[in-house]
């Protein structure tokens, strides 16, 4: 009983949702709500979980004494001074939380992102090679949407903006939909088997 | 100019990331200033709010954190400015975590110069967790999703969420999708569902994977990356970051497309030199 | 000094932290990435916490709404899994979250994507202008060859594997415009940080 009752379970939850978007009552809505609000604050749990999975794989870490174990510590620390500041003195504007969130976080997190600039270009320099029909193909569209989407082209070739617009309305467009439709095709039959049961990697091993 | 090839084939690539440094930093010291023309999906973000009729209520999911805040965050505040000149009242959501404080900013920001009033011109209802849940849970009861604004205030106290049950009762959606959950998810759970007009700011990533919504009118405007931001600013009349950084944008797009011939160059002219010798 | 100022300048030097990586892995990019996993984590508690958990949960759960004590248990036994005798009771919250995004997949893609997607390509191939029509025929071929390309089940040989040949075309130029718009995108992002570094910290930008 120990897979069959969540597969019950999956099942009933999903035909439920796929029912709901036919059945037009209201009371019928009205449960459908209910379960998603209850949806929402499970979703809440299992964030709370991860963060709880991460504060036990590091905690794990540093009892084996890795020689990583300062660092760690000092994500501990940020990760129990972040949760406490937020939990007992708020998260809005003026706060300490707010202030670690604006000046350390978003720092961070955008200078983390911001390396992909650097990697594009040492990627587009070192491994971006053109040894095919379909790699010259690739190389061409690129630099004509990278130039024709940014002020220098227009300057260069006042129309080069409009052309690189037909690119993305066109032919772009037309490898998009059919990605978009192979996806929709995949999402469907991956969903359907999900809910029969024919698909149980999300129950884990015995 | 063999032993030339072969140090080019093989540079270090930290001199690249020096000179797409430099290539990002100069324009911002020397600004060149280079015009550059709306494009339709712009244009049809712009007009879609435009049409509005001003004092009508719309709903913005603000879905990005600040590792798009380049790209989106111009979007958000000219969005902002557009609507408040309409007098347009606005109902803001998050659907990422990292949402909430960038728009809490956004709007002491542009709410600040047009003297809007919280709960009355607008009303910032926070982050849930749950994504397209989340989406179609608003589509039963917005004020059950999110019984509370972001700073706790109850929505039944809110004078701007009165009368607001669920998207029928917003003009349009306006999002600015850094991703997953985003503008996919929103054409995908609440377009396809409610037919509710939404336009998409989002990153230049994902907006090649969006043109076939705008194609088929899923979409009624979309903005995509720096660039669009900027086009933007352009009709709405302000100069924000997305105008400021364009030439840096434009030389850097010129630098990575002169990495991309002179690596193909040396690559094929060393290939065909060795070819030679070994013949 | 004031607490912007300062946070400031807190701001830029995990910035520079952060760019130092581009040199080498050192011992101040670590340091950084380490700090910046715990604020996002206990940045991640709290968010849920006063916006989830005490406004959807805690409060309808004090004011008499018992219905609540479900979504309290099923999220609770998430937390079964630390516990190996009995973490087979994870699977029925984990279940019930599966089987509700699966079924609201299910939709949207059937509705958004697979059946919009289609009609919107239900174009006119004739009557219209020539240039729109054109346009049109670009289309239609471009996505019935795509189509034709993912099809794996029969061998891409003979006339069916010119007209997959013909896709791959139409999918490396759509891989080509997600390339131009990816750098587009990356380079953004670069100029925003060295906005914030020399006009937010330095203060060294021409107005």
């Amino acid at each position: 009983m120990r897979k069959e009752v969540p597969l019950i379970i999956t099942f009933l939850a999903g035909a439920f949702f796929i029912a709901d978007y036919f059945i037009p009552h209201k009371d019928f809505s009205d449960i459908a709500q209910r379960i998603n609000g209850w949806t929402i604050i499970v979703i809440a749990f299992a964030y709370v979980l991860g963060v709880a999975n991460v504060a036990r794989v590091n905690l794990d870490y540093i009892q084996r004494k890795g020689k990583d174990t300062p660092y760690k510590i000092v994500l501990l620390i940020c990760l129990l001074f972040m949760m406490t500041v937020g939990i007992i003195w708020g998260i809005g504007e003026g706060t300490i939380f707010d202030w670690l969130f604006i000046n350390v976080y978003t720092s961070m997190q955008a200078m983390m992102f911001a390396l992909l600039a650097f990697y594009i270009a040492s990627a587009a320099f070192r491994a971006f090679r053109i040894r095919s029909v379909q790699a010259s193909l690739l190389a061409i569209t690129a630099v004509l949407v990278m130039i024709g989407r940014v002020p220098i082209g227009e300057a260069i070739w006042k129309d080069f903006s409009n052309f690189s617009e037909w690119i993305m309305n066109v032919p772009q467009l037309a490898g998009k939909r059919a990605i978009l439709i192979g996806a929709a095709l995949g999402a469907i039959s991956t969903g359907l088997k999900v809910l029969v049961g024919l698909e149980r990697t999300h129950l884990g091993q015995d | 100019m063999r032993k030339f090839l072969e140090i080019i084939n093989t540079l270090d690539r930290r001199w690249i990331f020096v000179f797409i440094g430099l290539a990002v930093s100069l324009p911002l010291f020397f600004p060149i200033g280079i015009k550059f023309s709306v494009s339709h999906p712009v244009q049809g973000f712009y007009h879609t709010i435009e049409k509005i009729p001003d004092g009508s209520k719309i709903l913005m999911s603000c879905d990005f954190d600040p590792g798009s805040m380049p790209e989106l965050y111009p979007m958000t505040i000219t969005a902002l400015e557009q609507m408040f000149r309409k007098d347009l009242k606005v109902i803001i959501t998050c659907l990422w975590p990292a949402g909430p404080p960038l728009v809490e900013r956004a709007l002491a920001h542009v709410g600040a110069e047009y003297n809007k009033q919280k709960g009355i011109d607008y009303v910032h209802l926070g982050f849930k967790e749950g994504k397209e849940v989340v989406m179609v849970s608003m589509g039963a009861s917005i004020p059950n999703t999110f019984p509370t604004d972001y700073h706790g205030t109850p929505v039944s106290e809110i004078p701007i969420m009165q009368g607001v049950t669920n998207y029928r009762e917003v003009a349009m959606l306006v999002n600015i999708s850094a991703g997953y959950p985003g503008t996919k998810e929103w054409v995908q759970q609440v377009q396809s569902r409610y037919q509710i007009d939404i336009v998409s700011g989002c990153t230049a990533v994902s907006a090649p994977e969006y043109y076939p919504y705008y194609q088929t009118g899923q979409l009624k405007g979309l903005l995509g990356g720096m660039k669009g931001a900027a086009e933007y600013e352009k009709l709405v009349g302000i100069m924000g970051l997305g105008t400021r950084g364009m030439d840096a944008q434009s030389v850097s797009h010129l630098m990575v497309f002169a990495f991309i011939l002179i690596g193909n160059l040396a690559y094929f002219i060393l290939k065909f030199m060795k070819r030679k010798e070994s013949v | 000094m004031s607490y912007q100022t300062l946070g400031i300048w807190i701001g830029a030097l995990f910035t520079l932290c952060i760019l130092s990586f581009l040199y080498k892995d050192n011992p101040f990019y670590k340091f950084a990435e380490h700090v910046f996993v715990g604020i996002s984590a206990g940045y991640g508690v709290a968010l849920q916490y006063h916006n989830v958990f005490l406004p959807n949960l805690w409060r309808p759960l004090m004011a008499g709404n018992l219905l609540m004590i479900i979504p309290l248990i099923m999220g609770g036994l998430l937390f079964t899994r630390f516990f190996a005798n009995i973490s087979w009771l994870s699977r029925w919250s984990i279940g019930m979250l599966i089987g509700i995004y699966s079924g609201i997949a299910i939709i949207g893609f059937g509705s958004g994507d697979l059946v919009s997607q289609i009609h919107g390509n239900l174009l006119p191939l004739w009557g219209t202008d020539l240039f729109t029509a054109l346009n049109n025929w670009i289309l239609t071929v471009g996505l019935i060859a795509c189509l034709v390309y993912f099809f794996f089940s029969k061998e891409h040989k003979g006339s069916f594997g010119v007209v997959a040949r013909m896709g791959i075309y139409f999918l490396m130029i759509s891989f080509g415009a997600s390339f131009g718009y990816t750098v587009m995108s990356r380079m953004s992002l670069l100029i925003g940080r060295f906005y914030y570094l020399y006009g937010d910290w330095l203060n060294i930008l021409p107005q």
